[in-house]
């Protein structure tokens, strides 16, 4: 038998300096950000969008733009870390963190299924959502997030694969058995986890 | 950003081992049929995304795992490929 083999592969270097520990494995550092995107850019008016927590597809509550931007944000820098290799440190985010949403909806199921404009789904187990973690992003470097990167607002999940940060996320429905998202069924790792290199199924 | 079929020429033509930009493509969903060259194409995701020009569903998915090509085609109700003129 014969097992397959990619060519052209390169160990990168190991980073230096202020990097050094911040990298996962297999990652590099990028100044820019890559615009990641499986779909056409959704525009969806403000005074139209809502988030939602569902369950069974029943929204148990719903924040319209307004509700949210009332709610207490933090501003958190972060380092983001993409599957296709690249690795974005400091970054700077404004949003309402994900567990203040479901305090208020007082939840008791496993997993979570984030789901956005466009039809873009990822799975999350509730604990990666529920314990600070997790963000309602909606302002990047200072600026109102743009839609080419998730805005109006995007689920931002830094300790897992960029993937995993919905963009123009519209809720999660609440799962008693965990289900893979868009990713997550096309060979991508159920968790994701970019310091135990979890890119693929079976990772 | 959307490219168009022609950005995966090569890839599919790695993976199928015949030209596959000129392969009519029919959508599951919309029924429209297009050669694959005039779909929409996003690359710069984990995968690569093709869908469909007229209502944007879904039609192909290629997701390179440990160096293999997987291919999701389920987004198609048929995909034809031209019999070489040759
Ligand atoms: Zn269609």
């Amino acid at each position: 038998m014969t097992s397959p083999v990619s060519r052209g592969f390169h160990r990168r270097r190991g980073p230096a300096g202020a990097e050094a520990g911040k990298l996962p494995p297999g990652q590099h550092a990028t100044t820019d950000f890559p615009v990641l995107s499986a779909g056409p850019t959704p525009h969806v008016p403000l005074t139209e969008w809502t988030f939602s927590i569902r369950r069974g597809g029943q929204a148990l509550r719903s924040w319209t733009w307004p509700e949210i931007q009332g709610l207490p944000a933090e501003t958190v820098t972060v380092d983001i870390h993409c599957v296709t290799r690249w690795s974005k440190l400091g970054t700077v985010w404004r949003g309402v963190p994900v567990r203040t949403l479901l305090d208020q909806v007082g939840y008791d199921a496993p997993h979570v299924l984030a789901f956005s404009d466009g039809g873009y789904t990822t799975n999350l187990p509730i604990g990666d959502v529920s314990d600070g973690r997790a963000w309602l992003a909606f302002d990047y470097d200072g600026q109102p997030l743009a839609p080419e990167h998730g805005g109006p607002a995007r689920l931002l999940v830094p300790h897992l694969y960029f993937w995993k940060s919905a963009k123009w996320v519209r809720g999660l429905e609440l799962l008693d058995r965990d289900q893979p998202g868009f990713w997550e069924n096309y060979g991508y790792n159920n968790y994701g986890d970019p310091w135990r290199e979890q890119r693929y199924a079976g990772d | 950003m959307a490219l168009d079929g022609n950005a995966i020429g090569g890839m599919l033509l790695e993976i199928f081992a015949t030209d596959m930009t000129s392969a009519e493509a029919t959508c599951a969903r919309c029924g429209a049929v297009r050669p694959v060259a005039e779909e929409l194409v996003y690359l710069r995701g984990p995968g690569t995304v093709v869908r469909c020009r007229r209502c944007t569903s879904v039609l192909m998915v290629i997701s390179r795992v440990r160096g293999l090509n997987c291919v999701d085609l389920s987004g198609m109700e048929a995909l034809e490929v031209k019999a070489a003129s040759d």
